[in-house]
């Protein structure tokens, strides 16, 4: 205890104890001090855009987006109904095809069907690659153990073939929508698995992230929680939503985003979409899929994956 | 074998992939308890950092907010000893969410309620860090300071009330804390109080300052080398993208401020580049897959 009340005039440098000054004089030379021009060379180098030849499709002026199909077929036939009613020119899949529900092989005639343009999720890249776990990054076993459950559900029920074209699907798409060119990913552009939830991805983050990627918005999903942030810059981040789940609202519905042209800049709609969630729970009982992952389907509350959410999204759950 | 084969291999180095986390060591080195396993040595008298006032606070968030920092965690010494603690964070929830480590004695009930109208008026999350070592005055109370578990409790208590959910961290000098019953617990205990989620942080200890006291400093063979990255990479360490601000400057992490050669510089804008794995709490990082992050 000495040691510990002795500090008067003393600093810790390391295990030792030793006059403040000493210890102060050896910190203020250690680093580097950057010129005033050099300083702001690097802040500028930090934000620049790294090239990316993915190509640009479209121009489009009307597109439906969404993600996390969770294998929810029912859900994906009411969305390729809705889109096509609301005049999409085009509908991209920001990944996670399969995991929760049932029978993972019905989505594939209905991409093909709506001709929907997909990127890879976690979920197909790590079924293509025959990986052990779906890297969907929970934190927590009780998150963990049912995020088992589901991959190892949709592994055993996806073709060979199915997985094989999932490893086909790119990483990255960019879309012009009349003047914006966004970038379409399924975490964030670092990382497939960054979870980007609205009380966590802060507009000067946001901001950075689309000068690096020299974009005029980003469409992401994995958190299964829909936003929209319009930036300050006059671009847009949009959590797109997920098809596959209710967004833990305590509704059944769940959720998918029209992107439309306009003269200057973007119109987005976060939209609910409606679909037989009663079939898909009775469906999935069939297959013998945890109840827990039922209920949510009938409540529209999350029962799993809580703890991977921010403080405030956790607050506004029921569980 | 000659003597330059027994020189220690040149420490690998990690790069700075993205400054996403940004600390503020906001309380100093300056705290109202003197743990015995505190791995900077904070006390009433340590002055080896000092409390960081409001603007030097707010010229370090203007740079993060070039660089595009996501979250910021304010530590110390005991943050809440900061007079200008709720404007700094005040300031802070402008442009990102904001997480306080904190030893809990200074939140009474007028502080948390203040907290909580701090959290409601912005859009990015406020969490609060409770540090706890112990279920019980008996297993805490050695660590922590006499008298200390029922003060914690009582903060505890207060933010629950305010409807503030805060993490609990004990690290692993209560050695059942890594375990399932251990855990429980604490559970047990946060329900007991009212909290019907209770958070858990378990964290490892880190065998400097006043725990190389405490339970014995590091041995020579825990150091890391080239080797001992699975890839060659180490952006799985929190350095790789954190940085902490200090009155003195910005250090590399959280867990180095009192290691003078781990001050990078300045601003942040110096200390954009990459740093020597070179101090052995850098192996337990790597070993236990530590983050500071909640």
């Amino acid at each position: 205890m000495t040691k510990l009340t002795n500090h008067r005039g003393m600093a810790t440098w390391g295990e030792k104890l030793v006059p403040l000054e000493r210890f102060r004089r050896a910190a203020a030379e250690a680093g580097r001090t950057l010129a005033a021009g050099e300083r702001e060379a690097a802040l500028r180098s930090y934000r620049s855009p790294e090239p990316d030849p993915t190509p640009v499709e479209g121009p489009y002026s009307r597109i439906a987006v969404f993600g996390g199909i969770y294998s929810n077929h029912h859900a994906l036939a009411a969305l390729l109904e809705d889109a096509a009613r609301r005049g999409a020119e085009a509908v991209y899949c920001l990944g996670d095809l399969g995991a929760f529900g049932p029978n993972p092989e019905k989505v594939r005639p209905l991409l093909d069907q709506g001709s929907v343009l997909s990127i890879q999720g976690n979920y197909e890249e790590s079924l293509a690659a025959g990986r052990e776990d779906c890297n969907c990054g929970y934190t927590d076993p009780r998150d963990n153990h049912f995020a088992e459950i589901s991959y190892r559900y949709t592994e055993r029920n996806c073709s060979p073939a199915f997985k094989t074209w999932m490893g086909t699907l790119p990483r990255r798409r960019r879309v012009r929508i009349g003047d914006r060119e966004l970038l379409l990913i399924h975490g964030s552009p670092r990382r497939i698995n960054e979870f980007l939830f609205h009380s966590t991805s802060p507009v000067p983050f946001l901001e950075v992230l689309l000068d690096q990627n020299g974009c005029d918005g980003i469409l992401c999903t994995h958190t299964g929680l829909h936003w929209h942030r319009r930036l300050p810059s006059g671009r847009d981040v949009v959590n797109v939503g997920v098809i596959g789940r209710p967004a833990n609202d305590g509704r059944t519905n769940v959720w998918f985003s029209m992107l439309e042209a306009r003269e200057h800049g973007l119109a987005v709609d976060l939209l609910p979409l409606a679909y037989d969630h009663e079939s898909l729970a009775a469906e999935m009982r069939g297959e013998r899929l945890p109840k827990e992952f039922v209920e949510t389907v009938l409540t529209g509350w999350w029962t799993t994956c809580l703890e991977i959410l921010p403080a405030r999204e956790r607050a506004a759950s029921r569980y | 074998m000659s003597l330059a084969d027994l020189q220690p291999d040149p420490a690998p180095r990690v790069e700075l992939k993205s400054l996403d986390t940004l600390w503020f060591q906001v309380g100093g080195t300056v705290c109202n308890l003197a743990c015995t396993h505190c791995f900077i040595s904070c006390s009433p008298t340590n002055h080896t950092h000092e409390l960081m006032p409001a603007g030097q606070v707010q010229r370090y968030l203007d740079e993060a907010a070039r660089l595009g920092v996501r979250e910021y965690y304010f530590t110390g010494g005991e943050p809440f000893l900061n007079p200008d603690m709720e404007a700094i964070l005040e300031a802070t929830l402008k442009v990102g969410p904001a997480t306080v480590l904190t030893n809990g004695l200074l939140l009474d009930r007028a502080r948390c309620a203040r907290l909580r109208e701090l959290e409601r008026a912005s859009d990015y999350s406020l969490d609060l860090r409770v540090s706890l070592d112990g279920w019980d005055a008996a297993t805490n109370d050695p660590i922590r300071g006499e008298g200390t578990f029922e003060r914690i409790l009582s903060g505890v208590r207060n933010l629950a009330e305010a409807g503030l959910n805060p993490v609990i961290t004990v690290t692993e000098v209560c050695q059942e804390a890594g375990t399932d019953a251990g855990k429980e617990r604490f559970f047990e205990l946060l329900r007991s109080l009212g909290i019907d989620r209770p958070r858990l942080k378990i964290l490892p200890v880190f065998q400097i300052g006043a725990e190389a006291e405490r339970g014995g400093a590091y041995e020579s063979w825990q150091r890391l080398r080239e080797g001992d990255a699975p890839d060659g990479a180490w952006d799985h360490l929190q350095c790789s993208a954190c940085r902490m601000a200090t009155d003195q400057g910005v250090w590399v992490c959280p867990i180095l401020v009192n290691e003078p050669s781990a001050r990078m510089g300045e601003t942040l804008a110096d200390t954009l580049g990459s740093f020597p794995l070179d101090h052995q709490a850098c192996w337990t990082c790597h070993a236990y897959g530590v983050s500071c992050r909640t």
